[in-house]
């Protein structure tokens, strides 16, 4: 296997993979939880307040300035990133969670009527779910969830029936977070737009693992977290294409969004900073510019291709090991192999693993319906990384066996 | 039978003989697997401790006086650290498991397991073998 970038270097960006767990090296393959962080991510959080910190969008000083222009530039960085049209399109948020619940809030639950439909579907992470189910609640709605095969890929006829009903919204994600499967978004929003039905897509398993142009997706909304790929906690990101901002109301309300306030009235600005209420996570908005500057250098191409390679190794070496039975076989995966092992409980795997150094998530991945579709009460998730490493592979296959032949 | 200390101090004992955590996995593993299934009619949702991922059902009952519990998990190293539970706290005085301490927890280097943010159901479970104990011992007194 030869990988598109020398890997042993760039681990040695990443200053928490020396750590070591119960004694061994670390092998972290929960990189669909979150990722480790570069050096230079950790040092643009740093400097900014080494250097430059200051409230933005406020002051006349050279501080605010500069950290104002910084903020700034992080947004154009985003919006160069999935290729969007212009930086007025992205909002900084919280994560992909809140940029949900943004949408779901401002721009659907206004239009959404009784006996109105929203379509969502099967393999949704519980952040898709929960802020439609709310919205249907509250107008009377009807929440329609479009049907995940045995292989873990999408019934697209079941979503045709769904959208010849014309939803008011279709959320569907880019990636599953537990299965890995990559849905064919560009076809599915063609066949949205003939309905005209608007389409958010949840990114947040997509971004780190694939170029992503919005554009070329054509979806009305596209959300993910910085956390995902590479940068900090605590800073997604919404994109919502041309005018749409402009047709929303505020999700929260406070300083930093108005042009003028008084007591009977308050005009708000337009564009993305209506949406940014408060303080911002300025320093998150930096650090998320660090962390788009370290992929894009790298090369999302030869991200993926890396991340395939290893995807397809280990597939390789589990699927002869006795017992595993992988839930999710979709030819399309963005480097997520979940899977049990029969006759044992993914905790228990997960635990002795743990015991072995090798980090991997194990649980329902707040995606308990899709659980429930594939009658297991959770699987052992392993999600790759630009770091990860085929002799990882070998450690993860050597404490698996061992964990099984300790369970059994 | 020996009081709750003693149970602690005889665990304690017993996992000093591991150096490596295979082996004290291995045993916990074992005890979970000897440890009695509950009876399925027994496995019923007020009986039921939900973990995030793991979950364990407990049955408290009184037999002459003092408290007893029994308990089953679909995780089997859960199902294991239930069965020490048991072994330390059934059949004592309500009184004296409210009142223990379970140090010997965090002496055969298991605490992590009890912790809230573990998710397997097992912080609830003492929890609630305490909160039995006290409702049982309540029964009993009155």
């Amino acid at each position: 296997m030869v990988s598109p970038f020398d890997v042993k270097q760039l681990r040695e960006e990443f200053p928490i993979l020396s750590v070591s767990v119960h004694g061994k090296p670390l092998v972290y393959f929960d990189n669909g939880a979150t990722t480790q962080k570069p050096r230079a991510v950790i040092n643009s959080l740093v400097d900014y307040y080494s250097t430059c910190n200051a409230n933005i969008h406020r002051g006349v000083h050279s501080l605010s300035q500069e950290a104002s222009a910084a903020y700034e530039q992080a947004r154009e960085s985003v919006a160069q990133f999935i290729h969007a049209t212009s930086a007025q399109e992205i909002v900084f948020t919280r994560g992909t969670t809140e940029s949900i619940n943004l949408v779901a809030h401002s721009f659907l639950s206004p239009r959404l009527r009784e006996s109105d439909t929203v379509v969502i579907t099967g393999m949704e992470h519980h952040s898709n779910i929960l802020p439609w189910q709310v919205c249907c609640d509250k107008a009377s709605a009807q929440l329609n969830v479009v049907r995940v095969r045995d292989d873990g890929t999408l019934d697209l006829d079941h979503l045709n029936v769904l959208l010849e009903q014309r939803p008011k919204m279709l959320a569907i994600t880019h990636v599953s977070n537990t299965l890995g499967t990559i849905n064919p978004i560009k076809a599915i929003v063609r066949i949205a737009k003939e309905y005209g039905v608007p389409v958010l897509v949840d990114g947040a398993q997509a971004v780190p693992h694939m170029r992503v142009d919005v554009c070329d997706l054509d979806c009305d909304f596209y959300v993910f977290s910085g956390h995902k790929m590479y940068g900090p906690t605590g800073i997604g990101v919404l994109y919502a294409k041309g005018n749409l901002l402009n047709e929303m109301t505020p999700y929260q309300t406070g300083g930093g969004i108005i042009k003028t306030v008084a007591f009977d009235h308050t005009e708000y600005v337009t564009g993305a900073l209506k949406f940014e209420a408060g303080t911002p996570n300025i320093e998150g908005a930096i650090g998320l510019a660090a962390a788009i500057k370290f992929v894009t250098e790298l090369g999302m191409e030869a991200i993926s291709q890396h991340e395939m390679h290893l995807h397809h190794y280990a597939r390789t070496l589990l699927k002869s090991i006795d017992g595993v039975r992988f839930i999710g076989e979709a030819s399309d995966n963005a480097g997520v192999i979940s899977f049990v092992v029969e006759g044992t409980h993914p905790f228990d795997v997960g635990t002795i693993l743990d015991q072995q150094g090798v980090a991997v998530r194990t649980g329902h991945h707040c995606t308990q319906p899709l659980m429930e579709r594939f009658n297991v009460p959770g699987t052992v998730r392993v999600s790759f990384g630009v770091y990860n490493t085929k002799e990882e592979v070998d450690v993860l296959i050597a404490a698996l066996k061992k964990a099984i032949k300790m369970l059994k | 039978m020996n009081t709750i200390a003693a149970s602690e101090k005889e665990i304690v004992e017993e996992f000093e003989m591991f150096d490596q955590w295979d082996d004290k996995y291995q045993y916990i593993i074992d005890m979970g697997k000897t440890l009695k299934s509950l009876d399925e009619s027994l496995k019923t949702d007020e009986r039921i401790i939900k973990g995030c991922q793991s979950k364990v059902w407990l049955h408290s009952y009184i037999k002459e006086g003092k408290i007893y519990f029994e308990a089953d998990s679909d995780a089997i190293i859960t199902k294991g650290i239930v069965a020490l539970m048991i072994r330390v706290l059934s059949g004592h005085d309500a009184d004296e498991i409210v009142k223990a301490p379970l140090h010997f927890i965090e002496q055969i280097g298991l605490k992590s397991h009890l912790s809230p943010t573990r998710a397997n159901g097992l912080a609830a479970m003492v929890k609630q073998m305490k909160l039995d104990a006290l409702a049982l011992g309540a029964t009993i007194k009155s």
